[in-house]
């Protein structure tokens, strides 16, 4: 394979009809291009997708108090169903719950302004979190920190601000960190600013959120020990529809409520909506390597078809060789070099057409992109398809191979 | 070095197979340098091909040298075709994309003769043939006479021991004739078996032996003095 010789001979062949040569290689060449393309567009579709989920931990549940509509246990159905901080308690206790965030909240557009900083005023919506929210909601902290477990303990009068809250209180440049805005005239001292990794108008509606320590809140805005809702996450291997299920039994039985009776608490859970993503995604990827793969099969069988041509044309050559002392192996190892180098050869320039063409895009769409991720081919797929690729060429060659092979000197002598 | 005994050869066609060597039985001694004449169709470059081991016969014997050639494997068969015998054909067949000195060299790659040793061996017999200064020239820089030489010299190159030759002069003029016959008989006087296949008695006068066959059998062979 790798005698000089050999690829001497090789070249000679190719050289003999340049043109077809390059045809043969085209179709190659535009199987890989293709499938290199279409993979690294997928795949910047999912990265848009998921980051556009992020923030949403897989198995996050959500729950808060409704009406109860059937009768239990001697009470009357219409009674609210209220959370307070023994369910948080409760819920902490509960097997297979990982994380719980109990999150009460002030009224934001109901209220008008609430928030003031020096000559600025905003109307916000402020959140009275845990620390653990932070799992939950996930957010880039881009100055100071996320509230922490001790900012509860002590009632602490921190905030955490959105992205949106510190572009139109603070002047462009100022470090919020370390200074005070007043909620509803009562001072905090700024220690956090993040923003949303999200790509939606749930992440606008982060980014215009407060955060306040959850006993601060309670205490300083007469919330006594009521809990809103709760945010929770579940282990990793626990479902979010079991854990769903499993928070609602405990929190109906804290509650009086019938078991039957799914108004009484509402819930949500990620699960479903990530299935389907996941499934969509799952589609588009085998899609694209049925698509990719048909067409690097159509450009293997043209290689082939050609070499049957190549083979046909050099009927004398081989001929002569045969009779000059070459094997029906040597013949053979002619025609499956050609074929490999053929395919190997256009197979890595389209992959590198591909890559550019990705580059490219990449560039143009650039990173904040709503729904298209950067589209990139990882090292695996590419060097999935060149192994496709030399083992395409190789079985191009099998059969024009053949063919050589089978020539007689006699009879390939005699061929005008 | 070549024993032929009741060697019989046919081509199946649609209707009835065409026999074309018909218990043939011929001795050639090593260092021998004979013509095959015969009308057209009359079976004589079948015969060579047999003997040059590039088609089978159906029954008979044929033996080469110490070897019986009978069921011998395409490798083995291609190893002697290498070592043993050298072709010389009416027309030339040179690869047209190799130049003169890869021409001659080809025997010799598949002989498994390192590259530069390879190039100094064809440069040699280039030279023997008188045509070292055309060495780089591609075979359609070349003469008929020429492009002849050229494949006389691939022929020798592996130094075979029988030199087989189809019509060598069948596209040649008269002149040029002349030259490749002289060529191939300094080689025979070389010590190398040479059997040419003609259609031209003064090609033929020149050699030793005649042998005339008739729809695939001998019907003359005779030693001469070559004129
Ligand atoms: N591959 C083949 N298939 C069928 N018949 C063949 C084949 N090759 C040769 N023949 C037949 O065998 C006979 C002998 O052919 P051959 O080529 O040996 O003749 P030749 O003596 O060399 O003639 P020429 O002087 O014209 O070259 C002819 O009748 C020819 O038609
Ligand atoms: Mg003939």
């Amino acid at each position: 394979m790798f005698d000089l010789d050999r690829w001497t001979e090789l070249a000679d062949g190719l050289r003999t009809n340049p043109v077809r040569t390059l045809l043969t290689a085209l179709g190659v060449f535009w199987g890989m291009f293709m499938l290199v393309v279409m993979l690294g567009f997928g795949d910047g579709l999912e990265r848009g997708a998921t980051r556009s989920m992020a923030g949403y931990a897989t198995n996050a549940v959500y729950l808060w108090g409704g009406r109860t509509t059937l009768p239990w246990g001697g009470l009357a159905p219409g009674r609210y169903v209220g959370f307070d901080n023994s369910d948080t308690e409760a819920l902490r206790q509960l097997p297979g719950v990982e994380h719980v965030a109990p999150r009460n909240q002030l009224g934001g557009w109901r209220e008008g302004n609430n928030v003031v900083r020096g000559a600025k005023t905003g109307n916000y919506t402020v959140m009275g979190d845990v620390a653990e929210l932070a799992h939950i909601l996930a957010p880039i902290v881009v100055r100071g920190r996320f509230l922490d477990p001790l900012d509860v303990a002590e009632r602490r009068k921190v905030a955490v601000l959105g992205d949106q809250v510190v572009q139109e209180l603070f002047p462009y440049g100022e470090d919020p960190i370390g200074q005070h805005v007043a909620i509803r005239g009562i001072q905090f001292k700024v220690v956090g600013w993040i923003r949303s990794h999200a790509n939606d108008d749930r992440s606008d509606r982060d980014n215009a959120t407060i955060h306040l320590p959850f006993t601060t809140f309670q205490r300083t805005f007469g919330f006594g020990d009521r809990v809103g809702w709760f945010a929770l996450t579940g282990a990793k291997d626990v479902p979010g529809s079991e854990l769903e299920a499993s928070v609602r039994r405990e929190l109906g039985g804290r509650h009086q409520v019938n078991p039957e009776d799914n108004n009484a608490i509402g819930a949500f859970n990620a699960e479903k909506e990530f299935a389907k993503i996941t499934a969509l995604f799952t589609g588009i990827r085998f899609f694209v390597w049925f698509v990719g793969v048909m067409t690097l099969a159509a450009g293997v069988v043209g290689v082939s078809n050609i070499l049957l041509i190549v083979v046909r044309e050099r009927t004398k050559e081989f001929g002569l060789r045969r009779a000059l002392g070459a094997t029906p192996t040597d013949v053979v190892g002619m025609v499956v070099q050609e074929a490999i180098v053929l395919t190997a050869v256009a197979g890595y320039a389209g992959l590198v057409a591909g890559v550019v063409v990705l580059e490219i895009a990449a560039r143009l769409i650039g990173t904040d992109h709503a729904t298209m991720g950067t589209p990139t081919v990882d090292l695996g797929a590419a060097l999935g398809a060149g192994l496709v690729l030399l083992i395409g060429g190789a079985l191009a060659g099998v059969i024009p191979a053949r063919h050589a092979a089978a020539i007689q000197p006699v009879v390939a002598l005699h061929a005008e | 070095m070549i024993r032929l005994e009741k060697l019989n050869k046919s081509y199946p066609m649609a209707d009835a197979p065409v026999h074309v060597l018909r218990d043939l039985d011929l001795f050639v001694a090593e260092g021998e340098y004979a013509a095959i004449m015969g009308s057209s169709g009359s079976g004589k470059s079948t015969l060579l091909n047999v003997l040059g081991l590039l088609d089978r016969y159906d029954s008979g014997s044929y033996t080469l040298g110490d070897t019986l050639i009978r069921d011998v494997s395409e490798r083995e068969a291609a190893r002697l075709r290498n070592q043993y015998i050298g072709f010389v054909f009416q027309s030339f067949h040179l690869l047209p994309f190799k130049t003169a000195t890869e021409n001659v060299a080809l025997p010799l790659y598949y002989a498994g003769v390192p590259r530069r040793r390879r190039n100094e061996l064809a440069l040699q017999m280039l030279e023997r043939v008188g045509l070292r200064e055309r060495a780089d020239h591609l075979p359609n820089q070349l003469s008929g006479g020429q492009k002849q030489r050229v494949a006389i010299a691939r022929a020798l190159v592996t130094k075979p021991r029988l030199v087989l030759a189809d019509e060598p002069t069948g596209a040649l003029d008269s002149q040029t004739s002349n030259d490749i016959m002289d060529l191939l008989a300094s080689v025979n006087a070389d010590g190398m078996t040479v059997l040419v296949v003609t259609h031209e008695h003064d090609v033929a006068a020149k050699m030793r032996r005649v042998i005339h066959l008739v729809d695939g059998r001998i019907a003359s062979d005779r030693i001469q003095v070559p004129s």
